[in-house]
């Protein structure tokens, strides 16, 4: 095969030559393309966004569709762009400090996602331990297992969980049947049920970065610390656990990130006397149609989550480097 | 290596997946609830099954969400093969480090933030609110899970394989169709059927980018849900667990016999 492509190559060299220059040519454009056409689209639909959120999050409210009044508007030459820029106002900004509600949402938003990322952490590392501890054979059967509910809508997942937190649902029902408890636990509607619906919800994005990092561990290392007189707890601590570092970092950042914005939990399991900011913005957006405060509440929201997100990516890309 | 999977081990994973499933499964039985009390278990019965088809307003739904999915999904999974490719590809171009920082943020952005920013750009431009906004955002969201699927392979890949195309005289477009694509194939027929999950599933950002006549299946089923919760609404989230997990079996089943075949193949090939 090698040999006839050499020769056909090496029989007409002159056409072949300038066929070479214009193919090089048209590959560096297609080469150009593969990065130019996702750029482009993420660029306009994914940075632009931000920037017009910011833009609005800096203009006043008022009673029109769309209900604000443009900022930064080129049509009316320099002069009416810098009558315009007079306009921007940090109001909305100093709205959200004045207003306890905010700060309240914002504090309480990142308390519960850290509090529910420790205890997904806690329910995951053993799932994760067993699932990389399993036999070889059944190992892909346990994953597929773990990202099976990851395909089921979340919606769906956190509507099942109302059934059974219910004063009258199936939990109650359990345990007052077994004599545990004798009146109806209060669940839903509290931050508990937050913290269950966020635990269940986000499980998989912490076992799977957890597991592909205890997968690739080295178990005779273990062995070597118990020949060695290790109680296996410490050799957990010495050993295992340092070792999946960069599965833990990764699996909490995929549930602390999204959970500090997230909607469908608290206002489905939450109800109406749990305050969270992703709730705060849906409301400010949806009932009081305020878009300039719901642009300022998701801009400081974006500030707050900037240095996860960036830590989130630098580990992303370290994990890419060293699969190479 | 059996001993090593201790009985700490096992329960563990039973308890987990006890966790995991239950919540689904309990979901599940109590959509063939006689009882109109989602709670009670009254006797069997698929009524609900059948009220649930003369829904109109959910059987629309389920049309416009059917399509947003197939068509956002299609898109995202050719506009994330590229953005794959361009990452792992290019190790060097200019803005390369924004490039990926576009790709892996809406992974985790929070939702409400990504809908309330693709909303307001729709309205900067003049764009109506209906079927275009949805299936345009939801391209925009799952083409970076497409990416980020088809790029793991893409890093496993042999490219001996392509250079030995190349060296026999293919052009690199050529090289891709007939040995690249193949080859990360599997990876890209899963980052289809991620993207068209996440597109039926989505409900934030559905809500901020759709207009009247562009109601998604799940901004009903959360409409109906703060009403109540209705074993109609159990019926209809069964369906759509039905739907996605008979997908996931047949894709997982058809990549397991295309991975036996490539196994005979190889031995063919040595044998020969």
């Amino acid at each position: 095969m090698s040999s006839a492509a050499v020769t056909t190559q090496s029989a007409t060299p002159a056409t072949n030559a300038g066929k070479s220059v214009l193919a090089r040519l048209g590959n560096a454009f297609v080469g150009r393309l593969v990065i130019i056409i996702p750029y482009v689209w993420l660029l306009f639909f994914f940075l632009i966004p931000f920037v017009i959120v910011f833009k609005i999050s800096l203009s006043q409210t008022a009673i029109a569709i769309p209900p604000y009044t443009p900022a930064l508007d080129f049509s009316g030459g320099i002069s009416g762009f810098l009558d315009q820029l007079k306009q921007l106002s940090l109001d909305n900004y100093t709205w959200l400090t004045q207003d306890a509600l905010y700060f309240n949402a914002y504090v309480t938003s990142v308390i519960i996602a850290a509090i529910s990322t420790v205890l997904t952490l806690l329910v995951g590392y053993p799932i994760a331990y067993g699932m990389a501890r399993a036999p070889a054979t059944i190992r892909p059967t346990l994953l597929m297992l773990v990202i099976l509910p990851f395909w089921t809508s979340f919606l769906i997942r956190v509507y099942a969980w109302i059934g059974i937190l219910k004063p009258e649902g199936l939990l109650n029902q359990l345990l007052l049947a077994t004599g545990i408890i004798h009146q109806p636990l209060i669940i839903l509607n509290t931050y508990t049920a937050i913290f269950i619906g966020i635990v269940y919800s986000y499980l998989p994005f912490m076992v799977l970065p957890l597991y592909s990092a205890l997968e690739k561990m080295d178990y005779s290392l273990i062995e070597a610390a118990k020949d060695l007189g290790c109680p296996p707890i410490s050799a957990f601590w010495k050993i295992t656990f340092p070792l999946s570092l960069p599965g833990v970092i990764a699996g909490c950042l995929l549930v602390f990130i999204p959970a500090v914005g997230e909607f469908v939990i608290p206002d489905l399991l939450g109800g109406s006397q749990t305050l969270m900011i992703g709730k705060t913005l849906w409301n400010e957006f949806f009932a009081n149609r305020d878009w300039p405060v719901s642009s300022a509440v998701a801009v400081i929201l974006l500030l707050l989550l900037i240095v996860p997100i960036m830590l989130f990516q630098r580990a992303q890309a370290r994990a890419q480097e060293m699969d190479r | 290596m059996n001993t090593t999977w201790s009985r700490f081990n096992i329960t563990s994973i039973v308890l987990g997946f006890a966790f995991l499933y239950l919540p689904i499964v309990l979901l599940i039985v109590f959509s063939f609830n006689e009882s109109k009390l989602v709670t009670v278990w009254g006797g069997f019965s698929t009524k609900w099954y059948v009220s649930l088809f003369h829904n109109q307003g959910l059987m629309d739904a389920t049309w416009v969400t059917a399509r947003v999915g197939l068509i956002s999904a299609t898109a995202a999974t050719v506009l994330g093969t590229l953005a794959a490719l361009a990452l792992t590809r290019y190790t060097r171009f200019k803005g390369r480090v924004l490039f990926s920082g576009m790709v892996f943020a809406p992974l985790v952005m929070p939702e409400v933030i990504t809908g309330l920013s693709l909303l307001l750009l729709f309205v900067a431009v003049g764009l109506d609110r209906g079927f275009l906004t949805v299936t345009l955002a939801h391209i925009t969201l799952t083409m970076c899970f497409v990416a980020v699927v088809v790029q793991s392979r893409l890093i496993t890949f042999d490219r001996s394989l392509e250079e030995a195309a190349m060296d026999l005289g293919a052009t690199p477009v050529k090289t891709f169709f007939q040995i690249t694509l193949p080859v990360i194939m599997p990876a890209i027929v899963s980052g289809w059927m991620l993207a068209f999950t996440l597109s039926l599933d989505d409900l934030v950002i559905a809500s901020f980018t759709s207009g009247p006549g562009a109601t998604t299946l799940p901004m009903k089923i959360y409409s109906q849900v703060r009403l109540g919760v209705t074993p109609e609404i159990n019926a209809a989230c069964t369906i759509l667990i039905a739907v996605v997990a008979i997908g996931v079996i047949i894709a997982s089943l058809a990549n397991k016999r295309r991975e036996v075949q490539r196994q005979l193949d190889e031995q063919a090939a040595q044998r020969g």
